[in-house]
Order: C-alpha cells, then sequence, then structure tokens
C-alpha cells in the first residue's frame, strides 16, 4: 500500500473507532450506573437529561464558537412543550413528547439563535442572559399555562411502547433516557463530521474567510441553533417525562451557567468532552453535597479551579491530549 | 475576448477624503494583471470595494457582465469572484484536505450537508488530492495547518481558491511573508493558474510583477496613473515619480 492511499484511508477508520468506543461507553457506563446506584436512578435519568443539555450547548459554544449563558431556554422550552403537551392536550404519549419537546427546544433554538447571532463577544454574551431571563420570566407569568412558580404538574406519561410503565424506580425512563442519549450521541457524530460540522468549526475560527468561500456563518449558525434547541428539547422533554413536573429551574440563568461550567469541565468542541463533564460534575455534586452538607459548593468550587487551572482544555480535551501524543511518540 | 470582469468609474470616499477616485478596468479570461502602488495608494480600499467588503459612493462592479454593485460578498464569490489574502486566514484546527474539501462542498452547494463526510466521497476526495498534489502538498493533507510551513500556508490559499473555480482570481499579495527559499514554489504555483482564468495580483514584490504580470497597473492616490505593459512600466515618468523612483533609488542604495 503506497503513502496516499494509507493517509487516505486512515482517518476514516479512526472516526468509525471512536463512534464505537463512544457507543459502547454510553453502553457500559449506563450499565455501571444501574448496577451501581439502582436506587438513585433518578439522579442518572436526571444525569442523562443534563447531558443532552451540555451536548446541545457543546454544538453551539463548542463547534462554532457562539458564547452563551442562556442555553437552559432551549432545554426549558423542551421541557414545558411536552409538559403541556401532556397535561394540557391529553399528548401522553412518551415518543410523542418527546417530539413536543424537539420542536419547542428547536423554536426555542430559532428564537434565541436569530437573537444571539445578531452580536458578538460580550454584548452577546448579555443578549443570551437577557433572552433566558426573559423566558422565565414568560413561563413565570403564564401560569394558567405552566403553572408558574407551582411548577406543571398533570404529567402522566402513558407506558413506553404500551407495555413499559413509567414506575415509580424510574427504571423505564432511565433506559428510555439511555437510548435517546444513544440516538442523539450517534446523529451528532455524523452531524460535527459532515461537511456542515466542518462549514461550522471553520465559522469557529475566522467567520471571514468562510464567507470569503461564499458560504453565510449566519444561516449555518441559526441552522446549528435550531438542531442544538431539538437536541437540548429532547433533555427537557426526559426530564418532563422522568420527573413528570416542570419547574421555572429548568428555564433559569443559573441552570444555563451550570451547563457551560459542565462542558468546560469536559472539555468544549468534543461531544466526549461534553458528556464527560456532565457525569463528573453531577456525581461529584451529589456525592460532596452528601457527605458534607455545609461545604460542599467550595468543594465543587476547588474541583472546578483546580481543572480550569492544570486541565485548560478540560477533563476530556487534556487527557486526549496527552493519549494523541503518546500515540505519535510511538510511532 | 470579452471582458469577464469591469470596474466603471469606481469611487470611495471616507469623510470627504476621496481613497478611490474614477477607477475602471477591465480584464478578460486569461488575462494576468498586476496591481502595484505605493502604500497609500488606495489598494486595500479597491479589493474590498471590488470583492463587496466595502460599497462605492458610485461605480459599477461587473462580473460576466452582470452588475455586482448591490450584490454582497458571498454573492459575489458565488459568481466567481474569489480572492486571497495578504495575511493567511486558514483554519488553524483543521487540516488542507479539510480546508480544499470544504471549499469543492462549498462550491458545489453540498457544504450545508449535514450527513456524510468527505473523506468518504471519492469525487470530493480524489479532487481535493489532485490539487493538493499539484500544489506539492500531498504528504501533508492530513496534517493540522497549524503545523505546516508558511510557505506551504500561502500555497494552500491558492489550492482553497481554485477550488471555489473562481473566473477573477484576486491575490492579495500571494508571496508576502515567505522565506526566500520557499518563493520559487509559489510562482511556479502562480504559473501553473488555470490559463482561461483572469488572475489580479496585488503585490509590492517588483521581481515578482514582471515575472508574472503580461499588464501593470499602478494606483496612486486612488487613481489608476499607469495601464500597460510590464516593459513600458519603468519608463513611464508619473510612475517613476510615484512608485518606481522611490524604488528604484532603494534598490541602488541597497
Amino acid at each position: 500500500m503506497n503513502r496516499e492511499t494509507v493517509t487516505k484511508t486512515m482517518r476514516p477508520n479512526r472516526s468509525i473507532t471512536r463512534d464505537l468506543i463512544g457507543i459502547a461507553a454510553i453502553i457500559v457506563a449506563s450499565a455501571l450506573g444501574y448496577l451501581l446506584f439502582p436506587d438513585n436512578l433518578a439522579l442518572l435519568t436526571r444525569i442523562i437529561a443534563i447531558a443532552l443539555l451540555v451536548l446541545s450547548l457543546d454544538l453551539v459554544t463548542g463547534y462554532c464558537g457562539v458564547a452563551t449563558l442562556g442555553h437552559a431556554a432551549l432545554f426549558g422550552s423542551g421541557a414545558y412543550a411536552a409538559g403541556i403537551a401532556a397535561a394540557h392536550y391529553g399528548i401522553t404519549d412518551p415518543l410523542l413528547m418527546t417530539l413536543a419537546g424537539i420542536l419547542g427546544g428547536a423554536i426555542a433554538g430559532l428564537i434565541c439563535g436569530v437573537i444571539i447571532l445578531r452580536a458578538h463577544g460580550l454584548p452577546q454574551l448579555v443578549l443570551s442572559i437577557s433572552l433566558i431571563y426573559l423566558f422565565h420570566e414568560f413561563a413565570n407569568k403564564a401560569s394558567s399555562w405552566t403553572g408558574g412558580s407551582d411548577g406543571l404538574s398533570g404529567i402522566s406519561p402513558d407506558p413506553l411502547f404500551g407495555s413499559f410503565e413509567f414506575d415509580l424506580w424510574g427504571q423505564t425512563a432511565y433506559v428510555f433516557g439511555v437510548f435517546l442519549l444513544l440516538a442523539v450521541f450517534v446523529l451528532l457524530r455524523f452531524l460535527v463530521r459532515s461537511p456542515f460540522g466542518m462549514l461550522c468549526r471553520g465559522i469557529k475560527e475566522d467567520p471571514m474567510r468562510i464567507m470569503a468561500m461564499g458560504a453565510s456563518p449566519k444561516i449555518t449558525l441559526i441552522k446549528m441553533y435550531v438542531i442544538s434547541g431539538a437536541v437540548a428539547g429532547i433533555g427537557g422533554a426526559l426530564n418532563a417525562i422522568s420527573t413528570q413536573v416542570v419547574g421555572l429551574d429548568s428555564l433559569s440563568f443559573t441552570q444555563s451557567a451550570e451547563a457551560l461550567v459542565m462542558l468546560v469541565l469536559g472539555g468544549t468542541g468534543s461531544l466526549f468532552g461534553a458528556l464527560m463533564g456532565t457525569v463528573v460534575f453531577m456525581l461529584f455534586e451529589d456525592y460532596v453535597s452528601a457527605a458534607n452538607p455545609f461545604h460542599w459548593l467550595t468543594m465543587v468550587g476547588a474541583l472546578l479551579i483546580g481543572v480550569v487551572l492544570c486541565a485548560p482544555k478540560g477533563l476530556y480535551g487534556t487527557a486526549a491530549d496527552i493519549i494523541t501524543r503518546r500515540l505519535e511518540k510511538r510511532t | 475576448m470579452s471582458a469577464v470582469f469591469d470596474v466603471l468609474n469606481l469611487k470611495k470616499a471616507f469623510s470627504g477624503l476621496t481613497v478611490t477616485n474614477d477607477v475602471s478596468l477591465s480584464m478578460a479570461p486569461g488575462d494576468r494583471v498586476a496591481l502595484i502602488g505605493p502604500n497609500g495608494a488606495g489598494k486595500t480600499t479597491f479589493v474590498n470595494l471590488v470583492t463587496g467588503s466595502l460599497q462605492p459612493v458610485s461605480g459599477e462592479v461587473r462580473l460576466n457582465g452582470q452588475t455586482v454593485t448591490k450584490i454582497n460578498a458571498i454573492g459575489r464569490v458565488r459568481r466567481g469572484l474569489v480572492r486571497s489574502f495578504q495575511v493567511t486566514r486558514l483554519f488553524q484546527e483543521m487540516t488542507p484536505a479539510e480546508h480544499v474539501a470544504l471549499a469543492i462542498l462549498q462550491r458545489d452547494g453540498r457544504a450545508g450537508k449535514m450527513f456524510g463526510n468527505f473523506l468518504s466521497m471519492p469525487e470530493v476526495l480524489d479532487e481535493a488530492s489532485g490539487l493538493l498534489a499539484k500544489l506539492g502538498l500531498a504528504d501533508l493533507m492530513h496534517r493540522k495547518v497549524s503545523e505546516i510551513a508558511y510557505g506551504q500556508q500561502r500555497l494552500l490559499e491558492i489550492a482553497m481558491a481554485l477550488a471555489l473555480k473562481p473566473k477573477v482570481l484576486l491575490l492579495d499579495e500571494p508571496a508576502a511573508g515567505v522565506p526566500q527559499s520557499d518563493t520559487g514554489r509559489i510562482e511556479q504555483a502562480l504559473a501553473d493558474l488555470p490559463s482561461d482564468l483572469a488572475v489580479l495580483m496585488i503585490e509590492h514584490d517588483m521581481d515578482l510583477v514582471f515575472r508574472f504580470a503580461k499588464r501593470v497597473i499602478v494606483l496612486a492616490a486612488g487613481t489608476i496613473i499607469f495601464d500597460g505593459s510590464p516593459a513600458d512600466v519603468t519608463k513611464d515618468a508619473a510612475v517613476r515619480e510615484a512608485y518606481l523612483g522611490s524604488y528604484a533609488n532603494a534598490s541602488h542604495a541597497a
């Protein structure tokens, strides 16, 4: 085999290997979670829902370079869309509720994208914060639809495929969540490697250069925002289905900021980083808040400072760098 | 041959100061034109006006006979007017293969495709490898741009421009910042540009201008003061005074 053939065939194989490793890692981690925390499946399902939010944030921040502190607007819109569909319209099939979440999230993504993408840098960040407050306030005021500050209740999803009840132990919700996450992960792996994904990475580095190639950064980014909204909406819908309630906190600034922290912790611009950041942050938070209810926030803060200073590319980003360097040395 | 690119009486002023004054030129397919001029002559403004980054006060830009003055920069690229940059603007985290493939996909209207990868699109990969091989970048096609030398990055800029299959190519100082040892490769790439492509090169390096251009346009204080053959440009009194005079003196002094 000559050198050119090697370079041509090497890359796709590596990507497929990484896809398979990713899928295997999600399945193994999910099975481990199920075995290690059988009494805490609600937490694990919540981790999956938030992981979908963080993946969604990674699409616009990690892959496109959009600065946002209001991404929970997309997640909360998905949660409320699924919740309202069930509580007000009797759409209680979990798959249809998920579809409602996708639509709700995508529409919120379109609205946020059109507004946020009008600015860059700090003004962009301020726009995103304003939007999350507006979404929050809108949900608070439209209490006849959303339940306001009491939260939206009365969501009782049907059994999945007519036979799997959403039980008190949260087994169905957890398995449903794992499948949703796997499906989203596979689709996003296709997306980020596609020509569209390449275009987004180009825009992140130099939008002017992309324009000089005849492509429109703005239209591309709005499309990505809509996709990101759909992904966050799935997370929101999963949360609504599993907890059977939607609260205003799902549309909060705090949730948005936490999602960004998780993304930075894991490493931006990588689906694996988004997943790792969410799992580590939420498990650590759960563990230290139980172990030391008085100082747990201090410990979370210390973890974040430690990671940002010692591993600025995030846990996954830094680990991937070290492994790549080792492999290069060996060859 | 009919003109592929026309600029008619282009004018631009910033806060009352005229920086482009009644500039007109016309190019046919295959033309090799160099645009030169001293610093502050208005070359950058001219490029920005032509590419659509700036709007003129008056005048027209035509591509293939179609007026594009009101069409934005993206629309002009899609109509065949492509530029390269004075300082390379490449995506540091991406590979040369990705750069060229993205340009090919964009040209074919497939850059928005959300599934599939160019590595599994044989026609795109073959075209990208062919183009990179022609410019001597085949061995580097899967390296990150941040890992390749500046001279090679300049060649990649040319490869990207060519992948868009332009009708008119604006090269903004294609050899700027490249070590003397590598300029030969760039000159070869310029010599190998498609014969039906109209090329307008903005350049300071007079040796390169004389080797490349069949026609030289001199811009000074926003106005064209010379438009003719390279052989005549050095003899022109106005040019000597505005530009080559200082250049020649500098050369003598050196």
